[in-house]
């Protein structure tokens, strides 16, 4: 059942990445692109995506999860160097091609194959950053 | 207003429901780089769900295309895609997380690491586009 769950969230997480636009780089790119052709769409997928996390959060609380014994969250706290200097590589990337690595892994799905070696360099290059330092 | 708008919204909230639903049932944070990173780490056992979770995902894109077309428009060369590929794999392990992570449920949760990192990827990749433009690329 836990296993399930994870496939159907990751089923529901895919559609939602196709349905938004979110999927296609373009797209990804022309909200990036604030200072020439402007597409304010990823702007909505936040902003739908975070009123409804926000609030099924809320609601949820913290007593226990249906499934398992308790919530796993996240045990930094601290804004510090690794965080800031990851974001901002990870920034860099995703500028150049316009693919994060959701959207990346439904591309696969989808068929293409530059996605393929996107998604390929991509687990190199985590590979790398758990193999070099444990942050 | 335009469509494309209204689907961004809807496919939105399709993204917070799926992370809902994550965190009611499994009690996780659905952040796609730290999914997919930890099944390349031998410290953590979980190889179950979070395979199950990124098969959903490439699952989901093999069957909406077989139904409807889907637009993917990638201008970036091969090699570019490696590059940049290697830089999102690094910097999402490095910076504890991606869009999906920090952007939606980090954010969802009021968290400061999650707040500054969007902020700064999302700079960072704004900048790389403007610079991009302005060398002709």
């Amino acid at each position: 059942m836990y296993i399930m769950m994870a496939f159907i969230s990751g089923l529901i997480m895919s559609m939602g990445l196709i349905i938004s636009g979110m999927v296609n780089p373009q797209k990804v790119i022309g909200f990036l692109d604030l200072f020439g052709h402007f597409d304010p769409t990823l702007a909505f997928v936040m902003l739908g995506a975070l009123s409804i996390t926000a609030i099924g959060y809320r609601l949820i609380g913290s007593s226990k999860p249906m499934l398992c014994d308790s919530f796993d969250l996240p045990k930094k706290n601290k804004v510090d160097r690794p965080l800031v200097m990851g974001a901002a590589i990870f920034g860099v990337g995703w500028g150049l091609a316009g693919f994060c690595p959701g959207p990346a892994i439904v591309g696969m799905g989808i068929g293409k194959i530059k996605a393929i070696i996107f998604v390929t360099a991509m687990l190199t290059g985590m590979f790398l950053a758990r193999k070099i330092v444990r942050w | 207003m335009n469509l494309s708008y209204v689907h961004g919204l809807i496919g939105g909230m399709l993204i917070g429901l799926a992370a809902v639903l994550l965190y009611w049932f499994n009690g996780r944070i659905m952040g796609v780089s730290g999914i997919t990173s930890k099944l390349l780490s031998k410290l953590d056992r979980d190889y179950g769900w979070r395979s199950a979770f990124i098969l959903g995902l490439v699952s989901g894109g093999i069957i909406y295309q077989m139904r409807y077309p889907v637009v993917v428009i990638i201008n970036a060369s091969g090699w570019g895609l490696a590059a940049a590929g290697l830089l999102v794999g690094f910097g999402t392990v490095m910076g504890s997380g991606c869009t999906s992570g920090h952007g939606v449920c980090g954010i969802a949760r009021l968290s400061k690491r999650s707040v500054t990192a969007t902020l700064v990827f999302m700079s960072a990749g704004i900048l790389t586009v403007y610079i991009k433009k302005l060398l002709g690329a």
